[in-house]
Order: C-alpha cells, then structure tokens, then sequence
C-alpha cells in the first residue's frame, strides 16, 4: 500500500487525538518504527494491521472510524491541499459526484503508484445517487462517506447519506442531495495555492 | 437569432477567450473570459495591436498583415500589466473582411486565474486548464512529501556520520572509535601503551597556507603513523592536530620508543604540497598500561598528556614516557582530563 495511504492513517490519529495514541498503535500494530513516509511503498498487509490497532486503541468501531478518517481527510485544516485537489473535480457538489470515477485517475496522474479504491456514481433519479466503492481495504465505503459528508459541507450542500453494506467486495454508499446551496459553503479560488 | 448573435453564443462557449476583429483591426465583440483582461473598461471598439503586442511572427503592425497570420500560432504579449505572454490563433470570420482570435493563457496560466480571479466558469468544459492547474498543485504537494523525505534522510546521514568510528579526513579512527578500543583493551585486561601525539607548528601551515594544506598534511601524517604502527596496532585522529595510537603487546619499552621516534622523524621531514614546503614536527607522550593496578581510560590519557606536555616543553621532537615524577612536577597545575582514581604504579 501507497505510503500516502498509512501516512494519513497516522495523520488523523496524531491530529485528533495526540502522537501518544499514535505510538501505542505502532506499539500495538508491531510496526517496528513510528513514523511512515508518504512518499514510500509499504506491503499491503500492514494497512489493515494498523486500522485495526487504531479502532482498538482508540476503542472505536471500525465502521464508524473509517468513516471520521473520510472526514478529517478533508476538513483538518492540515490537509488543506487535499481539499483543493478534490474541489478541482467540480464547480458545485453535483459535479464532483460526477467526477469520482476520474478520482482514481486524477490520483494516479499526480502520484503514478497511488492506487485508490475503484469508485462508480449511479445516478436513480433527480438527486438520488449511490457511490460504488471497490478498494483492497474493508470499509472504504464507510471512509467515503466521510469523504462525501465532509465534501457536502464544503460546497454548501445538505445531504443524506447512507452505507448500504458490501456484497461481492462492493461497499454501496447512497447519496440524497436535498439541497445544493444549503450553505455559502467554504471557498475556492482556482488562483490560491494551498502552502 | 441572427446568425451573428448566433455565431456569439457558440464561440462564448467553445472559446470564451476569443475576439472579433473588422477588417481594420477593431475589436467588435469580446468572449466573457477575453474580456476579464482588462477589468474596468470594454475591449471593444479598442486596436487589437494597439493591446496586444505581438512577439512572433515578429513585424506585425498592420491588419493586412495581422490578416496574413491566419492558422499559424501567435506568440503575444498583453500591453498592459502584468504584461502576460498568451497564446493566440487567428481565422476569417464567415463575414467580409471579419477575423476571429482565439487567445490562451498558455503557460502562465497559473499566474493569470490569479491576476484575473478566474474561475472554472471561464475555461470551455472542454479546455485542460483545470486539470493543469489540479496537477501543478498535485505535483507540489506530492513534490513536497519527497522534500521532506529528502530531509529526512539528510538528518539520518548526519546521524549516522556523528556515529562513525571513522574520521573521513584521514580514515583513521575518530575520538569515538578510539573510545571504543580504549574500552575493549582495558576490559580484556590487555598490555597496551598508549600514545598521545600532536603536531607542533601545525596552526601556523593551516594559518598561512590554508585549510587544504593543513588537510594534505595531516593526510600524510595518518599516513605515515599507519606504516610505522603494527597491524593490530591503533590509530586515532581525537582532535584537531592530535593523535592517539594504541600499541598492543608490548613487552619492551624500547619498541615504543623506536616507533615514536620514527614516526617524529618522518613527520618533521618537510611536505610538499602544491610546490610549497610545509614545516611541521610532533611531540609525543606515552603511559603503560601494566603500570596500574586499576586502569582507566581517563587516567591513561591523562597520564599520556603530562608525558606529552614534558616532551614539548623540552623543546619539542621528543617523546617521553609517563612516571610519577612527571605528574609532581606538574603539580596538579595542568589536569588535562579529570581523573577518577588515584594512580597506583
């Protein structure tokens, strides 16, 4: 797995709850170090050591965890880059539901050996979508309805969103778009560079 | 709808960037995002040349000759601050004598959706400009993750030099790894002296010849104590012009005083470096280690710095061997390095 993907692990757990907590889960995951690098390759089987380690320092359903890393992705204020390479998918929250199919792509145009799970909008009726979400680690629907809920937030958008359960590897996310412009939402200026 | 208004509507969305010139050069009409380049008046009824400076193909300052550019790329400058370089083709409108520019930010696009506040709305659904700017910001965030990698492994290198047992000038040991022999002889309870040498008149060669100087010559003195020593022998740079060698199994005191006074001869012989001549010689002192009862370290080199300091105020070139007397003489008043026990010879 992508170092990105196990550096953001470690971000939102020292972001939200402290560097401790995060060293009992290198502790608890047998890490065998305490810092990952983004910019590095890890063997796949780590990743799902340490979300487990993390729902059991934290003492956190891992459903519900998965779904606070979506969140945090793109609200911490430490991942303001990440928020802006999401908004450039879409003027407003209808277009970036229609961009995340590309998201893999776009992922993989920045970072050649991201692989990022494999994302499918369907849309059933006037606002009525769901998000198909096939990716390598459980819960990657729950992670994306964090990031949908926090993406909402940001365009202004009020949501419904609902995770459907898995079948065959599949994670189904419903999307119920009852406003767009509920909020003035946050900014985005194509011209402002995240530092 | 005319088929003017019409031919307006499709370009604003094809290519909001364009302008509509008459046969004159006039700007007639002016898509949305064109028009966001100058913020407070109207583009049109303005000289295209009179904005726009073309840089390629060079001498374009006629509309007949603007009029001849048509389907090759135009290099322009706008006229006005921040005086950006865009890119721009030209084509005969379907109406007499009209032209039709279509302009680009080209690569200064990055700095123009600044200058002009320009937003996703003013790039054509099709234009790659949004996908360029995602992937600059893309690029330096990923670029800033390898940085920081990158310093990462600056940090652990300098770690790792500051762990060496080596010095890289002379490849002789550093102060830690003679530490670490000391430590092992005096744990295996082996016969060893240990030598304390420095250079004399070394700061002067640094002082007036230079810094590359004063390396050659230690270069060479390292060198020069490497083949007088034996192989199981040690050599260590601990300072700047200071040395220390550790002789194993000596049975003869002799021997130790032959290899200093070979080594002081060698090096008082002159270096040349660069055509020039360099002047050093050494001192030397040395203590036994069956000379106590209980050894350490600290008082091995202390004991070897009062011989040494004998040796240099004797006038230099010498090498002297550690005695009680020596430490009475100097009187407590020089205590080089602190001294743990009292010495029992």
């Amino acid at each position: 797995m992508h170092g990105l993907v196990n550096r953001a692990i470690q971000r939102f757990v020292v972001d939200s709850y402290g560097a401790p907590q995060w060293a009992a889960v290198a502790r608890r995951a047998d890490l065998g170090f305490v810092d990952f690098e983004a910019m590095w390759t890890y063997d796949d089987a780590v990743t799902p050591r340490v979300l487990t380690a993390v729902s059991d320092i934290l003492d956190r359903p891992y459903d519900e965890l998965m779904e606070d890393i979506g969140n945090y992705l793109v609200s911490h204020p430490n991942l303001e880059a990440l928020r802006r390479l999401l908004r450039f998918g879409g003027v407003n929250f209808i277009d970036f539901l229609h961009s995340l199919d590309d998201l893999p792509d776009r992922a993989r145009l920045a970072v050649s050996d991201l692989v990022l799970p494999r994302l499918e909008l369907r849309e059933h009726g006037p606002h009525q979508y769901s998000l198909a979400c096939e990716g390598e680690i459980p819960g990657c629907g729950h992670l994306f309805t964090g990031v949908l809920r926090a993406m909402a937030d940001d365009y202004g958008a009020l949501v419904f969103l609902e995770h459907m359960g898995a079948q065959d590897g599949v994670e189904t996310v419903s999307i119920a778009l009852l406003e767009t412009d509920f909020t003035e939402g946050r900014g985005f200026e194509l011209g402002a560079q995240a530092s | 709808m005319s088929s003017s208004a019409q031919c307006h509507n499709v370009l604003n969305v094809m290519c909001p960037m364009h302008l509509i010139l008459d046969r004159d050069g006039l700007i007639l009409f002016a898509g949305p995002t064109a028009q966001k380049l100058l913020p407070d008046q109207s583009m049109i009824g303005r000289r295209f040349l009179e904005l726009f400076d073309i840089k390629r193909p060079r001498e374009i300052s006629t509309p007949e000759a603007l009029r001849e550019t048509a389907g090759i790329k135009l290099h322009l400058q706008f006229r006005r601050p921040p005086h950006r370089d865009l890119k721009a083709v030209l084509m005969e409108g379907p109406e007499t004598g009209q032209m039709i520019i279509n302009l680009s930010f080209g690569i200064s696009v990055v700095d123009a959706v600044q200058d002009y506040k320009l937003t996703a709305a003013d790039f054509a659904p099709t234009d790659l400009t949004i996908e360029m700017l995602y992937l600059v910001e893309a690029k330096s965030a990923a670029m800033e993750a390898s940085r920081q990698l990158n310093r990462r492994l600056q940090g652990a290198r300098v770690a790792a030099e500051e762990q060496a047992l080596s010095d890289t000038l002379t490849g002789l040991r550093n102060r830690r790894g003679m530490d670490r022999m000391l430590a092992d002889l005096i744990a295996n309870g082996e016969d060893f002296a240990l030598m304390h040498m420095d250079l004399d008149y070394f700061k002067a060669v640094n002082d007036t010849m230079g810094h590359a100087a004063g390396d050659y010559v230690l270069q060479q003195v390292a060198r020069i104590m490497l083949n007088e020593v034996r192989s199981h022998d040690t050599v260590a740079r601990v300072g700047g012009d200071e040395f220390v060698l550790l002789l194993r199994s000596v049975d003869r005191p002799k021997v130790i005083d032959q290899i200093a006074t070979r080594i002081i001869a060698r090096v008082s012989e002159p270096i040349l470096f660069e055509g020039q001549i360099c002047n050093v010689s050494s001192s030397a002192g040395t203590t036994l280690s069956r000379h106590y009862e209980v050894v350490t370290a600290d008082q091995l080199l202390g004991d070897a710095d009062v011989a040494l300091y004998e040796s240099k105020s004797r006038g230099r070139r010498q090498h002297t061997f550690f005695s009680e007397d020596l430490r009475d003489q100097s009187g407590g008043a020089k205590t080089p390095l602190p001294r743990a026990q009292a010495p029992q010879i």
